[in-house]
């Protein structure tokens, strides 16, 4: 019960977040708005899923955005420079990415560095490759990229559900059974705990953390691909800061940053707040953006404060229980 | 026991030698459990115990030798592989996962699963099933966290089992413990034993061997002293195993300081207490008296002493020093009164290990001095080498980081952080734990002489023997609270077993 | 100090001289410098100068991370204090206009460290909330425009210099300077070593953990601020959106590189600036030899590699060097 609550608390967040959005706009409450947060905030949910993985199990990605902005990059010149397919150039980035991302959880492991480290080499070198490639925004113009973004079931009330917040909606319902119902999932958990602890119960530690940080980049590429597919473009300087975007969002979404507790389904939450947010002030028209980025803020401070006392209420508890064990 | 193949060896280590960096850890020792015995491993510290587990659970490589598990010879390269083969270890400090729920502790890595999804509720199913082997009847969907260490190490034990162990190590298990927990725990051991799985128990505590052991193997300094019938092995002959000579009278002998009944106190408490810490409690120390505190673990032992420091801030009562009253509000004010503390936890509570001897012996002074008058460099030489002498630290160089030194040796630094403070009033929470017998012998001869020169001594332990050798007065806790007061000629094991034992109408009658 | 540094600090001195040969071999007039205008200038001097703002976030966060923290939101508060001195600077006099800015920072400071010490969260966790609000804060204050300024007493710390040395660089050597002495010449030093060594067992020693925690966050607020007004004297303006951005990332890395560990207890000021310098040269250099300065990332991704590879656990034992080789604890 008592681990449900951070999300039950995020989930009223939202909801009253958005109910207040309501009484303010009347226009507010369509499918189309609540639609347009899925669509909009795609790229930043498949992510967010990776991230989730990664901050359970102990650890922090500070790679994502880079790998994002190398993503597009990396789309833009082998569709419209090489010519490939779209597809397969999808597939030959997703490749990279992993690799990228076990290369990562591999250095974590086998030298024991922190994580923090580890991945700040990673997005150096992620953002440092892709203005290599190149450094101006190509747009791209393949078939699929002027027809998918468009493909979408339209729905009552001008909502439309797009592809691509379908595809954030089935990574999120993947993400979820891969964390919550099979070993691998437990191991991340059982990683956050301690360590040490879940190599000495015998678990491969190495094979899960090079896992996790290979799942991360893996969603950091489809997230690029869905970025490169929102914005029809390849940029070297896309999706700057968006591993703070994406932390803050798993954090908002109730997961301990310090690893061992949370839910895929808070992260969901913690990513529609951040829209909400946005959608917010594009409706106002008079507050400016960056009210969007002390907000968040605002709002991190909150759940990390509100985790705190929790983390410490528990330990109170779990102090005096073990006090009372009597020797009979 | 059961007789049945009592000849063949389960587990048969042959000449295993183990160097780091030159220095033999293990040399040649040779090992042999059977099945369905319990088989003390002991020695002291640096005498090879936990080198030879490493090497056979696979945690560490070795350089020669054989280990053989029914015969077969094995060589698991991580605890896994040992694991797989049937041999199993628990820790003192269990290595478990407090956020997850104690079924997914004990399935981790194994859950049972359909089609890659993990079958949540056979898996409590199988859980409960398993514990209830165990005597525990618990929520298995709790997080395992909740609950107490010696639950926490059932369940430990549960797992290794349930992994098909064949071969359970256990590295002291029972330091945290009290002794009804000691008892579950052993209650399992002996099931365990007499379903044929050999188990190898690591203690520090005697008692605990002659009450359980078949038979003993004892290590030092890397070599195989000697493998007994636990039976045909006095304790005397026990401890000269271990230590290669005869154990100082020093342990046994009373020699209470005269007690100069009519002096006051130095400091005193009155009331003294913290709701759901330790009940009010009243009592007066003074300068050259020892004051022993006995209780099972979890009596409120260390919550006194942490409370009378201010390390724990008390909500009732009062305390006064030299007939002032003063404020305990932190340890700072208690420093600033000329108290010390040297706490249980070593590591995590008393040694900073990456800072140099000499900068772990300088740090309280430094702290009450505040960090605007720093003491110089020369100050700190001098009063690092005064006492590196005068207790014997080993190796005598200041400038070595303190974590690389023996458990002994930094307790003896510890003691020497507040020694340099010129402290009245020392309270040493068990000060002999973790620390090998030869400097036992030397930790409680330094306690005797701070007593003689004039300082207030307050030390828990639960050590009886040790207690009764140097304290002039002993209080007794139980269940949290000051139960009996024991002085003068009334301090005896005996005395002080009664008062944990009796019932509170009892007890009235026993305290002095 | 003075004595401690040579000996520990060998490969990182080494270090830098071989990236300044490195440069002089791709440019060979890196050593050429002028005396122009009462001040120096030339590309060493350069080095010096754009180090500046990194070399100061890295005097504080050496400290931070000594306490075996590390604060991830000096980038914003360089940001917010920039912003703060640049809206200032042209409508007040420049003693409000410093003022203002530090204060700004050692508020930023306080923030941190309150959050840190007192309410115990994880320093890593603290500061990243206001390192994702801090931006915001400061285009709040420069209304998402850049604040440009003409008053001469605040550019003076991009262009001015004292006794020939640009005004930056002696920024870095007062508070350099201030800080070591403030350590080192006190007991300070040995407090926060202890703080970062053993929390818990410092306290029960009766060290003042929660204030020497406090303490570092809001001088590491201090120094940030003092960047902050270094980086917008340059660009005689602020700009909320780029000022200091990722150098919070710079500053850990130069902190590192000075031969800390991440899970605290020894540190040094000086190595800390040295490694600042190290990042900058490497910079400089690519510069110089012609290169993308997109390739700087690059390069920065393989000296994070380098010191991983240095000083990673798994490899200790085979370097001989005692401050490189320290082995990264965990807990």
């Amino acid at each position: 019960m008592n681990r449900l609550l951070p999300v039950l608390v995020t989930t009223a967040v939202f909801l009253i977040g958005f109910a207040l959005c309501c009484l303010q706009f009347p226009n507010f409450l369509s499918t189309r708005v609540v639609f347009n947060l899925l669509t909009d905030n795609a790229f930043l949910g498949i992510v967010a899923v990776g991230m989730t993985f990664v901050i359970i199990s102990g650890g922090i990605d500070l790679s994502v955005g880079s790998v994002i902005g190398f993503t597009t990059v990396f789309l833009a010149l082998a569709i419209q420079r090489a010519g490939l397919p779209p597809l397969v150039a999808f597939a030959l980035v997703l490749v990279v990415c992993a690799a990228f991302g076990a290369a990562m959880g591999a250095v974590i492991h086998h030298l024991e560095m922190p994580p923090f480290i580890v991945t700040l080499a990673g997005m150096f070198l992620a953002r440092g490759a892709s203005f290599l490639l190149s450094t101006e925004s190509i747009p791209i113009d393949a078939a699929l990229y002027t027809d998918l973004p468009d493909a979408a079931i339209r729905l009552p009330g001008g909502g439309r559900l797009t592809v691509i917040a379908m595809i954030m909606l089935a990574v999120f319902v993947a993400g979820g059974l891969l964390l919550h119902v099979t070993r691998f999932g437990a191991t991340v958990y059982a990683l956050g705990g301690n360590r040490t602890a879940t190599a000495l119960m015998g678990v491969r530690v190495g094979r899960t953390t090079i896992l996790i940080y290979t799942l991360s980049s893996l969603l950091a590429g489809l997230s690029g691909i869905v970025f490169s597919l929102y914005t029809s473009s390849g940029n070297s300087l896309a999706a700057t800061g968006v591993e703070l975007d994406t932390i803050a969002a798993v954090v908002i979404g109730g997961t301990l940053l310090t690893g061992g507790q949370g839910f895929m389904f808070g992260t969901f939450i913690g990513v529609l707040i951040q829209g909400l947010i946005a959608t917010y002030i594009t409706f106002d028209g008079t507050l400016s953006s960056w009210w969007t980025k002390i907000a968040t803020g605002v709002l991190l401070f909150a759940f990390i404060a509100f985790q705190q006392s929790m983390v410490g209420l528990a330990g109170r508890r779990s102090r005096r229980r073990a006090a009372g064990v009597a020797p009979a | 026991m059961p007789t049945t193949l009592p000849e063949r060896p389960l587990l048969e280590v042959r000449g295993l030698t183990k160097s780091f960096a030159g220095l033999r850890a293990l040399d040649g020792v040779d090992f042999t459990l059977r099945a369905g015995e319990i088989h003390a491993l002991l020695g002291e510290n640096g005498a090879g115990k936990s080198t030879l587990i490493k090497v056979v659970t696979g945690v560490l490589s070795r350089d020669a030798g054989t280990v053989a598990l029914d015969g077969r010879a094995i060589a698991p390269r991580t605890a896994g592989q040992a694991a797989e083969a049937g041999i199993a270890t628990v820790y003192q400090e269990v290595n478990l996962l407090p956020n997850l729920s104690v079924a997914q502790n004990l399935f981790l890595g194994r859950e049972p699963t359909r089609f890659g999804i993990v079958r949540g509720g056979a898996m409590r199913r199988r859980a409960r099933e398993i514990l209830k082997d165990f005597g525990l009847a618990i929520d298995v969907a709790a997080p395992l966290g909740e609950y107490s260490v010696a639950v926490q190490h059932i369940i430990a034990i549960a797992r290794a089992v349930d992994l098909s162990a064949r071969v359970l190590i256990l590295d002291e298990p029972t330091a945290s413990l009290d002794a009804h927990e000691v008892e579950v725990l052993f209650a399992v051991m002996r099931r365990l034993a007499s379903r044929g799985i050999g188990i190898v128990f690591v203690t520090h505590f005697l008692d605990q061997v002659y009450t359980i052991c078949d038979r003993i193997t004892v290590l030092r300094n890397g070599r195989l002293v000697g493998e007994r019938e636990t039976a045909s092995l006095p304790r005397l002959d026990l401890v000269t195993m271990m230590l290669g000579r005869e154990l100082s009278e020093a342990t046994h002998e009373r020699s209470h300081a005269a007690l100069d009944g009519g002096s006051a106190a130095y400091a005193s408490f009155t009331g003294f207490g913290k709701a759901a810490y330790v009940a009010p409690f009243d009592l007066a120390l003074h300068r050259g008296e020892v004051v022993g505190l006995a209780g099972l673990l979890g009596s409120g032992r260390t919550e006194t002493a942490r409370l009378l420091f201010g390390a724990e801030r008390a909500d009732h009562g009062s305390a006064s020093v030299n007939g002032r009253p003063v404020r305990l509000g932190s340890p700072r004010d208690a420093i600033r009164l000329g108290f010390g503390y040297c706490p249980e936890e070593r590591k995590t509570d008393g040694i900073v290990a990456e800072l140099t001897v000499r900068e772990n012996i300088v740090l309280a002074l430094q702290a009450r001095r505040g960090f605007l008058r720093p003491l110089s460099r020369r100050r700190q030489d001098e009063i690092a080498g005064r006492f590196i002498r005068l207790l014997d630290i080993r190796p005598a160089d200041p400038e070595r980081p303190i974590g690389l030194l023996s458990g002994g040796n930094q307790q003896k630094a510890l003691l020497a952080r507040w020694l340099a403070t010129e402290p009245e009033l020392l309270i040493l929470d068990e000060p002999t734990r973790g620390i090998d017998v030869g400097a036992h012998a030397e930790i409680i001869r330094l306690i005797r002489q701070l007593c003689a020169d004039g300082l207030a001594l307050l030390v828990v332990s639960s050590e009886l023997d040790e207690i009764v050798a140097y304290a002039d007065r002993v209080v007794v806790l139980r269940d949290r609270a000051h139960v009996a007061t024991l002085e003068g000629e009334a301090v005896s094991e005996t005395a002080i077993l009664s008062a944990i034992a009796a019932t509170d109408a009892v007890a009235g009658r026993h305290a002095a | 100090m003075a004595l401690r540094l040579p000996r520990a600090g060998t490969p990182q001195i080494l270090a830098f001289l071989a990236i300044l040969a490195v440069n002089w071999v791709v440019s060979p007039q890196f050593f050429d410098t002028r005396f122009q205008d009462g001040r120096l200038f030339g590309s060493l001097v350069d080095v010096f100068n754009r180090g500046a703002p990194v070399a100061l976030l890295s005097i504080g966060m050496a400290l931070v991370i000594a306490t075996r923290g590390i604060d991830l939101s000096v980038g914003a508060v360089m940001a917010i204090c920039g912003a703060v001195a640049a809206s200032l600077a042209d409508s007040h006099p420049l003693p409000v206009a410093l003022g203002a800015a530090l204060g700004a920072g050692l508020l930023c400071g306080l923030w941190n460290g309150l959050l840190v010490a007192v309410l115990g969260i994880q320093p890593i966790v603290a500061t990243l909330i206001l390192m994702v609000a801090g931006r915001g804060i400061a285009q709040l204050i420069t209304e998402g425009r850049i604040v440009t300024f003409s008053d001469p007493g605040l550019a003076w710390f991009g262009g001015g210099s004292v006794l020939g040395v640009p005004a930056a660089v002696a920024v870095v050597f007062g508070m350099l300077l201030l800080t070591v002495a403030l350590v080192r010449g006190t007991a300070l030093g040995l407090m926060i070593e202890a703080t970062g060594g053993n929390a818990r067992a410092s306290a029960l020693a009766g060290v003042g953990t929660r204030a020497m925690t406090l303490a570092v966050y809001i001088w590491c607020g201090l120094c940030a601020s003092l960047a902050g007004i270094v980086a917008a004297a340059d660009i005689r303006g602020a700009d909320a959106n780029n000022a200091g951005l990722w150098l919070e990332l710079d500053a850990v890395l130069a902190v590192v590189i000075g031969g800390a560990s991440l899970f605290g207890g020894r540190f040094s000021l000086g190595l800390a600036v040295l490694g600042a310098l190290i990042i900058q040269a490497m910079n400089t250099g690519i510069l110089l030899s012609g290169f993308p300065p997109e390739f700087n990332l690059i390069v920065k991704a393989v000296v994070v590699l380098a010191v991983l590879l240095v000083q990673s656990p798994a490899l200790v034992g085979i370097l001989p060097s005692r401050q490189w080789g320290r082995s990264w604890r965990r807990r």
